[in-house]
């Protein structure tokens, strides 16, 4: 604890964080610090465990060794109760959207700040709120539609709408893949929306995609988790340059040989 | 067999914490808001099934035991027998299967899809409990919802069976109404809807569990819905039987034994 406190800048600390599921090992001593205020995004390949160490930060997983830091104190040993201090201060934008179906859009992004204020703030100051978050990701006048009456992008976009919508705005946001499904204007938008969090509220974000021109324009630090490990650790710049051959063919897009064996045999 | 008390382990503790939130519900404006809309869709909707299975239940009986007792020269006696089977059994135990399959799905369903779209996990991230948020009313609605639907198929029960014993066979209705009076207890009918409000609560905790413990998408929920109803069904059976061996205790020792004929 006394050498995070001489680190005040890292926000969330993974210190030798280890998860299996049965026989799969997911996430193998994974070592990562997210420096108060940037944004870092995490790329690899679906299924290398990237969303797994996103939930770990939230307690939504418990690490089966290793210590998850934040804000200088050792959380993962938290109770669900003592979690929830944690849990009010760092939104997560889920891959599948995580949208309340019985709600509507605007309920939906009501709902955080519901329940964390329970009553202090009055329906209007939080409808209000709600919209400007609409607003803020291109969804005003959807505020009465019901998530399934949207589309997959369009849901996105509420999520982020309520990841966000809190005054001030939450200190850290996890984004779980939030250009996926987007149309490249949107993701721009989205893009933009993550830098100007930054940029105006402070925001620290960690970002898990596989956009590769999202993880350029976000990303003051990205980092490549293959084989439940990183293997690339670096500016944008950097990785994009890698010479490791994984990290390169990642970025560029290009198959692996034995992924490509089952199509060239005859 | 490690793996049944675990997961028997589990849903006690499940339970366990779903109870301890009813008060924390009951007592705040806010946790009534989530209560009333459960209620409302378990117990209104149900309400034609729930009085459909009483009627039916009553006729039946009469249609069953009418030749018997006609023979015995007993007729006149066979409504408070089919009555008070239908207040102190049939009843509660029928009202609470009906709810297994209509309610208990439904909840199955609802929250095992809320689980595997991560929609509980998102609860979690917010710092809200999904037990305390989406068990809680649940399990307090159907608990609140079984004895009141269980007095429609009391009545509709008492009611059909006179129907068939008055029209079809011609039996006396003043001699139906005389004894099932004399016969048919208020403790017979409290602890009808004493034993509904359990099979209420085993419904809804068990509805629950299955749904925020499925995996596996689509498939996940379809086989969730399945074992949940078939577990409700079972735990009824079985509530029933210790429940009943509880009053029985209870009334020899306190009123001694009864005849009913």
């Amino acid at each position: 604890m006394n050498e995070t406190r001489a680190q005040p800048d890292r926000i969330i600390e993974l210190r030798g964080v280890s998860k299996r599921f049965g026989s799969q090992v997911v996430l193998n001593r994974v070592d990562l610090a997210v420096q108060r205020g940037s944004v870092t995004v995490i790329i690899g390949r679906s299924g290398t465990g990237k969303s797994v160490l996103l939930k770990h930060i939230v307690g939504l997983l418990r690490p089966d060794e290793g210590e998850v830091h934040y804000e200088g104190r050792r959380v993962d040993q938290f109770s669900e109760r003592d979690f929830k201090a944690v849990r009010r201060e760092v939104s997560f934008v889920f891959q599948l959207n995580a949208l309340f179906d019985s709600m509507s859009v605007a309920e939906n992004v009501a709902f955080p700040m519901q329940e964390l204020w329970s009553g202090r703030r009055s329906r209007r100051e939080i409808a209000e709120l709600a919209d400007q978050a609409l607003e803020m990701v291109g969804m005003e006048g959807s505020q009465s539609k019901r998530p399934a009456d949207l589309s997959g992008g369009e849901k996105k976009r509420v999520a982020l709408a309520r990841a966000i919508a809190l005054d001030p705005p939450p200190k850290v946001i996890l984004y779980d893949e939030p250009t996926a499904g987007l149309d490249p204007q949107r993701a721009d938008v989205i893009n933009k929306l993550i830098r100007k969090l930054q940029h105006e509220y402070h925001v620290t974000s960690v970002v898990v995609t596989h956009d590769m021109k999202s993880a350029r324009e976000v990303g003051d630090r990205v980092l490549m988790l293959h084989d439940a490990r990183f293997l690339a650790d670096g500016t944008p710049e950097e990785v994009l340059v890698s010479k490791v051959d994984q990290v390169r063919r990642f970025v560029q897009g290009l198959a692996e040989p034995e992924d490509l064996a089952s199509l060239t045999e005859e | 067999m490690t793996d049944l008390l675990g997961n028997f382990g589990r849903f006690c503790l499940f339970s366990l914490s779903a109870v301890l939130y009813a008060p924390a519900t009951l007592g705040h404006p806010r946790g009534w808001a989530r209560l009333v809309p459960q209620a409302f869709a378990i117990g209104t909707k149900s309400v034609p099934v729930i009085m459909l299975t009483g009627a039916f239940v009553g006729m039946v009986l009469v249609e069953q035991g009418w030749s018997q007792f006609d023979a015995a020269n007993l007729s006149d006696r066979l409504g408070a027998i089919v009555n008070i089977s239908v207040a102190a059994e049939l009843g509660p135990v029928l009202a609470g299967v009906m709810l297994a399959g209509r309610v208990g799905g439904a909840l199955t369903a609802e929250l095992g899809t809320m689980n595997v779209t991560e929609q509980l996990l998102a609860l979690r991230a917010m710092g809200t409990d999904p037990v305390h948020y989406l068990v809680t009313p649940r399990f307090l609605a159907c608990v609140l919802l079984t004895p009141i639907l269980t007095c429609y198929a009391d009545v509709m029960g008492a009611l059909g069976a006179w129907l068939v014993f008055a029209a079809v066979h011609g039996g006396d209705s003043t001699a139906y109404w005389k004894y099932t009076q004399e016969v048919v207890q208020i403790w017979d009918v409290g602890t009808g809807l004493v034993k509904a409000a359990f099979f209420g609560a085993a419904i809804g905790l068990i509805a629950c569990y299955k749904g925020f413990h499925c995996r596996g998408g689509a498939q996940g929920v379809g086989r969730a819905c399945t074992e949940s109803f078939v577990a409700s069904f079972i735990a009824i059976l079985i509530l029933d039987y210790f429940l009943n061996v509880v009053v029985n205790q209870f009334y020899l020792q306190a009123y001694g034994p009864r005849s009913l004929i």
